[in-house]
């Protein structure tokens, strides 16, 4: 038996970082504050700056980054959920983020051309097609994602960590590749195969119309997308069934002895991750216009998982650091940097295809120097300190 | 005789070809303080799986409340009102002790996710009774001033009574303590058979205990169980047990009473 030996100083600060959790106005304020700082300057102030800087934010970042940088986040919390707050490791989120795409694809564009069902859509009612409007998509998707949550996480979430990690891995395979091929199945055309659908309708916004171009308005859209599931992550994590998760990470054979039911807290927390990563799916379609199966790779897996670690298992705030920093590398960062480099090196290297092996070096970084993510969890900066002062002891530096 | 609050009959553990636990019948009385001792190996702590669902036995039904319990899955078991506390203390060690004690309290809880995510007035009533809920048994355990610090800062003794408080708060109708005093000094250990009778008296539970500790397991038992390589070897008061020739010769060794 070992028994910590841990100052009780430390455990009072922590206490306090709990304490922030319940108090919900207080993130609410800063998270507005920043939101419509950036929304105000992309909308109104970087049109009016000399062009030298603002042709700076265009390349190192532009409006449609940020948008898509929020997707992510989307979907990295979702995927914090699940591996961060329930400790199940999941390597096929891109499962969801898929359904969620092509809930986008079904119910927003021309696709079921043999029917014509409008509802509440910005799409001339002449036009066919199943065209829902983007807000009960947005709902349909995450639900329609819960479900398939609950279904593969049935038959899997038996299985205990390593194998879970496989099979969920077989499942984020196994779904894209359903859509990638699912141009004929039984002469019914699931998904359109590798031409994907596109585009999609416009979001409609009191009125308004919101193009592929609109990234104002959708920037705001996304924003508060981020911001439910920061608040939906935050309020479970406090009540009953966070606490359950908790103790599940932390000792499964306890938790069930005290009452707790595994398999349903664990469906729960994949249904949950799941819905989030619905929600991501139908944001992004309406950001790239369509759903196209060949997006739908294994790396996003690993991108968002790289996301969640990067930034703080666990923690909201990290996980929104991780997701955003690492998507910015990956869409706007790396290539920017590249193009600077080639242009005043006169060199033609492509950086961007060394993406992975920047994410490789920065994961063997992080675990060797600073395992718990750049904004850990209260809880887990310590245990992870603690593993460090071992090993530095048996190492004896 | 009182109706017994859980009752274990024919039970058998077969591990492959080692028999651990073989044809063991035990019951615990209502309201009673009793104990199960035996040498190590002895197959005490297979045999308390067993009662709380962790193993499935091999033949012989567990009956508790005049439910067959046998190898219900352990949460549901837990649920019924069987409650334990381990050996090698399994507490939730990032989580603070109010929060090891409310996780016990989540199957007498009933908010859901939706009403979790709109934090209805329901919802937070809940909460708050909980939480006042889960004090009161960490003062009752007399670690109250603990409730804000992880269980794993908590000294050994504190984690003791957590897991105590933990178990409690499932309501439960039996209480399972496996070597609740293993660790403890004997000051510790005096001051835990008042506590057993305390707990056992104001919370209404009938009580069982694996213990190695001989003075505390003669003091605080009203009956005792003696298994020796998963068989009953002995049962009844601690004076017998203690007059016991085949208990004391599973302790110390055939020859140990001329020995002596």
């Amino acid at each position: 038996m070992k028994i910590p030996s841990i100052k009780f100083k430390k455990a009072g600060k922590s206490k306090k970082q709990i304490d922030k959790v319940f108090d919900q106005s207080k993130w609410i304020r800063g998270f507005t504050i920043v939101t419509v700082a950036i929304w105000v300057f992309y909308a109104f102030i970087v049109d009016l700056l000399p062009y030298v800087i603002a042709s700076f934010f265009q390349k190192w970042l532009p409006a449609s980054t940020v948008n898509e940088s929020l997707v992510w986040v989307i979907c990295a919390l979702g995927l914090n959920i699940v591996v961060g707050y329930a400790g199940l490791l999941d390597l096929g989120f891109v499962a969801f983020w898929a359904i969620g795409g092509y809930c986008a694809g079904w119910f927003m564009s021309d696709f079921f051309y043999q029917v014509n069902i409008h509802f509440g859509s910005m799409a001339p009612a002449e036009q066919p097609g199943i065209h829902l409007s983007f807000w009960a998509v947005l709902f349909i998707g995450a639900l329609v994602c819960a479900a398939f949550g609950v279904i593969i996480g049935a038959p899997t979430l038996r299985l205990k960590s390593d194998y879970l990690a496989l099979v969920t891995l077989g499942f984020g395979e196994i779904i894209p590749q359903v859509f990638y091929n699912g141009e004929n199945i039984g002469g019914f055309n699931l998904s359109n195969g590798s031409k994907g659908i596109s585009p999609v309708d416009n979001i409609g916004l009191f009125g308004k119309k919101l193009g592929p171009f609109d990234l104002d308005w959708k920037y705001l859209i996304f924003v508060c997308l981020a911001a439910l599931m920061v608040f939906i992550s935050l309020r479970i994590r406090s009540g009953r069934l966070g606490r359950a998760w908790l103790a599940i990470r932390e000792d499964e054979l306890a938790a069930s002895m005290m009452g707790v039911p595994l398999m349903r807290s664990k469906l729960a927390a994949y249904a949950v991750g799941a819905f989030s990563g619905g929600i991501g799916g139908v944001a992004f379609a309406t950001h790239v216009n369509g759903v196209f199966a060949d997006r739908f790779s294994f790396s996003i897996s690993i991108i968002l998982l790289a996301m969640v670690v990067l930034g703080g298992m666990g923690n909201v705030w990290g996980v929104i650091v991780g997701a955003l920093s690492i998507a910015w590398v990956n869409t706007t960062g790396l290539p920017a940097f590249g193009e600077t480099v080639n242009s005043a090196l006169g060199t033609n290297i492509n950086f961007p295809s060394y993406n992975f092996l920047l994410f490789g070096g920065i994961l063997i970084f992080m675990m060797l120097y600073k395992r718990e993510g750049l904004l850990p969890e209260s809880r887990l900066k310590q245990i992870m300190h603690e593993a460090d002062d071992s090993t530095s002891n048996i190492g004896g530096h | 005789m009182t109706k017994s609050a859980l009752q274990a009959d024919n039970i058998s553990v077969k591990f492959g070809g080692l028999v651990a636990v073989d044809d063991v019948s035990f019951d615990i009385p209502n309201g009673g303080v009793v104990s199960l001792i035996g040498p190590n190996g002895a197959g005490k702590t297979t045999f308390f799986n067993v009662l709380t669902g962790l193993y499935k036995p091999t033949s012989g039904t567990v009956t508790f409340d005049d439910k067959n319990i046998t190898a219900k899955p352990p949460h549901k078991i837990a649920q019924a009102g069987v409650a334990r506390t381990f050996q090698n203390i399994r507490l939730f060690g990032l989580m603070t002790a109010e929060e090891n004690v409310m996780v016990a309290m989540h199957s007498h809880l009933k908010s859901g996710i939706i009403s979790t995510i709109l934090g209805t007035k329901k919802q937070r009533t809940e909460e708050r009774e909980s939480k006042k809920t889960a004090r009161e048994l960490l003062d009752f355990v007399g670690i109250g001033n603990t409730a804000d610090q992880f269980a794993r800062n908590l000294s050994y003794g504190d984690q003791r009574r957590l897991e105590v408080a933990r178990a409690l708060a499932l309501k439960p109708k039996v209480l399972l303590l496996d070597e609740p005093t293993a660790g403890m000094n004997p000051q510790e250990s005096k001051t835990f058979v008042d506590f057993v009778y305390r707990v056992r008296d104001e919370k209404d539970v009938s009580i069982l205990l694996i213990e190695h500790d001989m003075s505390v397991v003669m003091k605080v038992s009203e009956r005792i169980t003696v298994l020796d390589r998963g068989q009953k070897i002995a049962e009844g008061t601690p004076a017998e047990i203690k007059s016991n020739k085949r208990v004391i010769e599973a302790y110390l060794g055939k020859s140990a009473e001329s020995g002596k």
